[in-house]
């Protein structure tokens, strides 16, 4: 496959010229987040309170890391699974936030606020956490270190292997890649 | 009588986590390099071969094949001739679990209760234990570590004596279809079918930790693996859901007699990395 090698940050006129099904490397610096700490961001967005991080043009990873073994930045870092953040998304690519990458599919709603905003959903291959986790190369905490494994993280990553499943148009690779090979009606 | 001590079963459970969390079983990693030689789509293509590298990493550096690491369940077959010495049964199952968590950098994701404070217990216990006693001398201990992206994707629905074989494909296919990239497919699709509520859930987890040449030995329920195998494979979904052939590696069904008015089926979802391991001690 072809691919396209990106170095984050990614400003909105790249993020629109992706398409669904493009195979992209990312390198740069991302942030983590899953569950706990989408919860605590919203909880401070609706009471109009100040961020631990600045999401503005940002790329965050769905992640729960492994712990790392001696010598590795991180441990086993595949995504999770998405939807989980789906009714916090909206609220995150309104302040700025430009890609997600996890797996899994997204609410009609994180895709037309993807489509407003000018964001890219892309997906990491899950359970391929060991491989994936070759390409981070640094990981610090930044935000609730009480969180553990949930905490934010900033990964430096190089030649982080993705697939844009969902564009800034809205174009689904999870709708239009099974179309191509369902044969039968359920 | 035979005596076991604690301590060997706490040792055997921390080797088994710990062996099944780096080490894919060969069932497995076979299957997903077959399915690589067939697989049409390109970009399912290269979801496999990630995975099977993934594999391949993971057990060379032992570390762990995905971050979720899993929820243990305890498969226990305790012998009725067992007598265990030297301290609880349980606890020396979850001091098991504890060590192989703690020592063996795997993610601990377990909260201590539900729903209001959600706190991590941070050794990944309480596991949960399932033990039958059966005749003999001898303790049999599966690991089962279960990832909840796919656990969250099964379904457990009481369906009447109506439904029928047609019922219960339909509800197969749609547990899985509506589950398409969340699980990480390839999955394994584990089926309890008949018995209880609580049964047919139980009968499910277990198919999940069956070897992958395991067939049922009743051939109408052999057919039904297959033909349920076949079929979600035609679904499309495909590795990592973005289309493909290869959507599931496995059906496997477990079934039990059943009440006169009932057909519960119970679908558990595994993703590609099936981790369980067994020894006998």
């Amino acid at each position: 496959m072809e691919n396209i090698h990106l170095d984050l940050p990614l400003d909105e006129k790249t993020v629109r010229s992706l398409r669904a099904g493009d195979a992209v490397t990312l390198s740069g610096s991302i942030i983590t987040g899953r569950d706990a700490a989408h919860k605590r961001l919203v909880d401070l967005i609706d009471q109009g309170k100040e961020l631990p991080v600045d999401l503005n043009g940002q790329a965050i990873y769905y992640v729960g890391p492994a712990p790392a073994s001696p010598g590795h930045a991180v441990g086993s870092a595949g995504p999770t699974t998405s939807y989980r953040m789906d009714v916090y998304t909206p609220k995150l690519l309104d302040l700025g936030l430009r890609a997600m990458i996890g797996k899994g599919l997204r609410s009609k709603e994180v895709v037309e606020s993807m489509k407003k905003n000018g964001a890219v959903y892309f997906g990491a291959v899950g359970g391929a956490a060991a491989l994936i986790s070759r390409s981070i190369i640094a990981s610090e905490v930044i935000a609730y270190p009480d969180l553990g494994a949930e905490a934010i993280h900033r990964f430096t990553i190089k030649d982080f292997p993705v697939i844009v499943i969902i564009d800034s148009e809205g174009n689904n690779l999870y709708e239009s890649g099974p179309k191509l090979y369902k044969k039968t009606a359920l | 009588m035979r005596n076991i001590q604690a301590n060997q079963i706490t040792k055997s459970i921390s080797e088994l986590f710990t062996q099944c969390s780096y080490i894919i079983g060969d069932d497995i990693k076979d299957s997903i390099d077959t399915a690589l030689k067939i697989e049409p789509s390109p970009i399912g293509r290269n979801t496999l071969l990630q995975i099977s590298q993934n594999y391949d990493i993971a057990a060379r550096e032992r570390i762990a094949i995905c971050q979720d690491t899993g929820m243990s369940v305890v498969f226990v077959e305790l012998g009725q001739d067992v007598h265990i010495e030297g301290g609880q049964f349980e606890e020396a199952i979850q001091q098991g679990v504890r060590e192989a968590y703690l020592h063996g950098y795997l993610r601990k994701s377990i909260v201590a209760e539900p729903l209001f404070e959600r706190v991590n217990t941070k050794d990944n216990t309480p596991a949960v234990i399932h033990t039958r006693i059966v005749p003999g001398d001898k303790l049999k201990l599966t690991a089962v570590a279960k990832g909840f992206g796919s656990e969250n994707m099964s379904a457990l629905k009481m369906l009447v004596p109506a439904d029928g074989i047609e019922g219960v494909k339909r509800f197969v296919l749609e547990t899985v279809e509506r589950a398409g990239p969340n699980p990480c497919p390839p999955i394994v699709v584990g089926l309890g079918i008949g018995g209880t509520f609580e049964q047919a859930a139980l009968m499910a987890k277990e198919a999940t930790a069956l070897p992958l040449s395991r067939s049922n030995e009743n051939p109408k329920y052999k057919q039904l693996e297959e033909e349920l195998l076949t079929r979600i494979n035609e679904l499309g979904v495909g590795p990592g859901g973005t289309g493909g052939l290869t959507t599931a590696l496995k059906v496997h069904i477990i079934y039990a007699p059943t009440h006169i008015a009932g057909l519960p089926v119970a679908v558990n979802i595994c993703c590609h990395a099936a981790r369980h391991a067994s020894q006998i001690l």
